[in-house]
């Protein structure tokens, strides 16, 4: 059977232009779909299950990135996870934390000599796994660390967080915090009592909380470690955490799946 | 309040090296007299001058700025300097005079006529001394502030040159115009030339600092038209301008800031992409100039909108137009607006 591919692209012209370069330097590849934007990759990906995804790193609404993610996180695990290749056109953090990782990536405009090397190394890739099957987990570990790449300027850490409730302003300590969940426009802030709301983004509030203590564990979801009571494995292979004082369960994207181990 | 001490050192060798003119002009024109009395006389009354005015000029709230208390803390200031020079520094003057023998004891130098005319010999050498201190602060001052003008100016400029020539932007309208080349050459073209024009304006905005508001419309044009080409049916645009505004002069890309604004945060973040337009109109003999996004709106979080095109235009404006210019940005669930209301010269 002939490799299919996805291509991720919102500016219509240049998908095609990597449609064309791609039919030159890769003929017998079969473009499964072509979408514009990472809600959508996702859901195509899914769909076609694609040797290879080609993904554009800034995109409206889910950029590459944060659609890869989301792809390995809800990926079937019968299934060899697709070959990775992200498009940027200027990205310096990006790029940079591509060679650190050892990640496919083109720069637009798209070189013919350099696509052509990029296919070679895919092709080489793809030959190899036939033998051994893709391990998701080199994935997963490449994309938490592009993920956690970026300027992240140290910050001072919070020790109270300020929400306004009505005409006042509630001021919780965060070591009372059991866990942060991005909802929309706002991040839910959840104590064992009860929860109320902020209007800081979860990506800003991130760095300015203790990493030995809170832990991102999904997307939007960042708990408190010390509240986790205890760390559940479904059937399907998935992990949920019950909280201290608290009915629900979070569940674990498998991109920090690597956090809970016994000792 | 930070006072420069080796500044002061240097005011307080200046005020002497004056005193000592004035006490040699004084014996050129009482040469039977020794030289040393009116040495002392002048350098005792001046430094104590120069002590209650160059120290005591820093202590009201007006100097803050410039280092001069402004209106009338700075007359009594002057007035008090001399009159205490004058009064304390005669009496010191007499007792030392003596004390060197320079005079003859009970003597007294300073009495009718030579009382007044030493009077007169302080008030204007206070006078004079304060004028040649005061004009060369202010001086240094205006210079520095010059200074600080220019720097703002050039800084600005980079900004907005680093702003516009994005390399995020530049790379993928390149990537765009590669894509074309090969399927639509004439449209490939056309897109040529709104970036060469694009790119142009953008180099040259530095230069002049007015143009008519039908050549910021036109370069909008060019902008909004790259961005069509790449965005395709994400983007629509519309731009209004009433004939008989056409030629009113505005500040050179003055708008630009805002478009961009509007596509950056409003538009290319959306998933559906929506549209912007762009209307000048006549209200009450001024022009209100307006863009509105239906793009993400108050969803763009703090850095949309209010980030630093904003701050550049309502500085350019203040500094162009005073009160009588204003700027407003709002944004909702349904996109954002910017209004910029200018006299019309």
């Amino acid at each position: 059977m002939s490799p299919s591919a996805v291509i991720a692209e919102d500016e219509p012209l240049l998908a095609q232009a990597l449609q064309a370069e791609l039919a030159r330097a890769w003929p017998e590849l079969r473009i499964a779909e072509s979408v514009p934007d990472g809600a959508a990759a996702v859901r195509s990906a899914l769909q076609h299950r694609p040797d290879v995804l080609f993904f554009d790193i800034r995109m409206p609404g889910q950029g590459g990135l944060e659609a890869a993610a989301e792809l390995a996180d809800v990926w079937p695990q019968d299934a060899p996870f697709p070959a990775l290749v992200f498009v940027t056109a200027y990205d310096q953090y990006a790029v940079q934390a591509f060679e650190a990782q050892a990640v496919d990536y083109v720069l637009k405009p798209v070189q013919p000599e350099r696509l052509k090397k990029t296919v070679e190394k895919l092709r080489h890739a793809m030959a190899q796994r036939s033998a051994q099957p893709a391990a998701l987990e080199a994935t997963l570990g490449q994309l938490r660390h592009l993920l956690q790449a970026g300027p992240a300027a140290p910050q001072p850490l919070l020790k109270v967080i300020q929400a306004s409730v009505g005409n006042s302003i509630r001021m919780v300590p965060v070591e009372e915090v059991v866990y942060f969940e991005a909802a929309d426009k706002y991040v839910r802030v959840v104590c064992a009592g009860g929860e109320v709301l902020i209007r800081t983004p979860l990506k800003e509030l991130l760095p300015q909380l203790d990493a030995q203590l809170f832990w991102q564990v999904h997307r939007g979801t960042v708990v408190r470690a010390t509240a986790v009571e205890a760390v559940h494995r479904d059937e399907a292979g998935k992990l949920h955490l019950a909280m201290k004082g608290r009915k629900e369960r979070l569940p674990v994207s498998r991109l920090y799946a690597h956090l809970f181990k016994a000792m | 309040m930070r006072i420069d001490w080796i500044a002061k050192l240097r005011h307080l060798l200046q005020t002497i090296a004056f005193c000592l003119v004035i006490a040699t002009v004084q014996y050129a024109f009482i040469p039977e007299r020794p030289y040393g009395t009116p040495v002392v006389f002048s350098i005792l009354i001046g430094t104590i001058m120069w002590a209650v005015i160059d120290l005591g000029r820093h202590l009201p709230a007006s100097a803050r700025d410039t280092g001069w208390p402004m209106g009338w803390p700075g007359m009594l200031l002057v007035a008090g300097g001399i009159l205490a020079g004058f009064a304390v520094g005669t009496p010191l003057a007499q007792a030392a005079c003596r004390a060197l023998g320079l005079l003859p004891a009970g003597t007294s130098v300073m009495q009718g006529t030579e009382l007044r005319t030493s009077f007169l010999i302080t008030l204007l050498a206070g006078l004079a001394g304060t004028y040649w201190f005061y004009s060369r602060g202010k001086n240094a001052w205006l210079e520095r502030k010059m200074g600080e003008a220019q720097q703002h100016a050039t800084e600005a400029r980079l900004k907005l040159l680093e702003a516009q020539l994005e390399p995020h932007m530049l790379f993928n309208t390149l990537a765009n115009l590669r894509a074309l080349i090969a399927v639509d050459p004439a449209r490939a073209q056309q897109m040529l030339d709104h970036m060469i024009a694009y790119l142009r304006a953008t180099l040259d905005a530095s230069r002049a600092t007015t143009h008519p508001l039908r050549t910021e419309f036109d370069r909008l044009r060019d902008y909004l038209e790259l961005m069509a080409i790449r965005m395709g049916p994400r983007l629509a645009y519309t731009l209004d301008l009433p004939p008989d505004l056409a030629e009113v002069p505005v500040p050179t890309l003055l708008l630009q800031p805002v478009v961009e604004n509007s596509i950056q945060h409003g538009l290319e973040p959306k998933v559906q992409g929506g549209r912007i337009a762009v209307q000048a109109t006549r209200e009450d003999g001024r022009l209100v100039l307006e863009v509105s996004d239906t793009g993400m709106g108050d969803a763009a979080g703090a850095s949309g909108g209010q980030g630093f095109g904003l701050v550049q235009i309502r500085e350019r404006l203040a500094s162009l137009h005073g009160e009588r210019a204003q700027v407003s940005f709002t944004a909702d669930a349904q996109g954002a607006r910017t209004r910029i209301v200018l006299p019309i010269a």
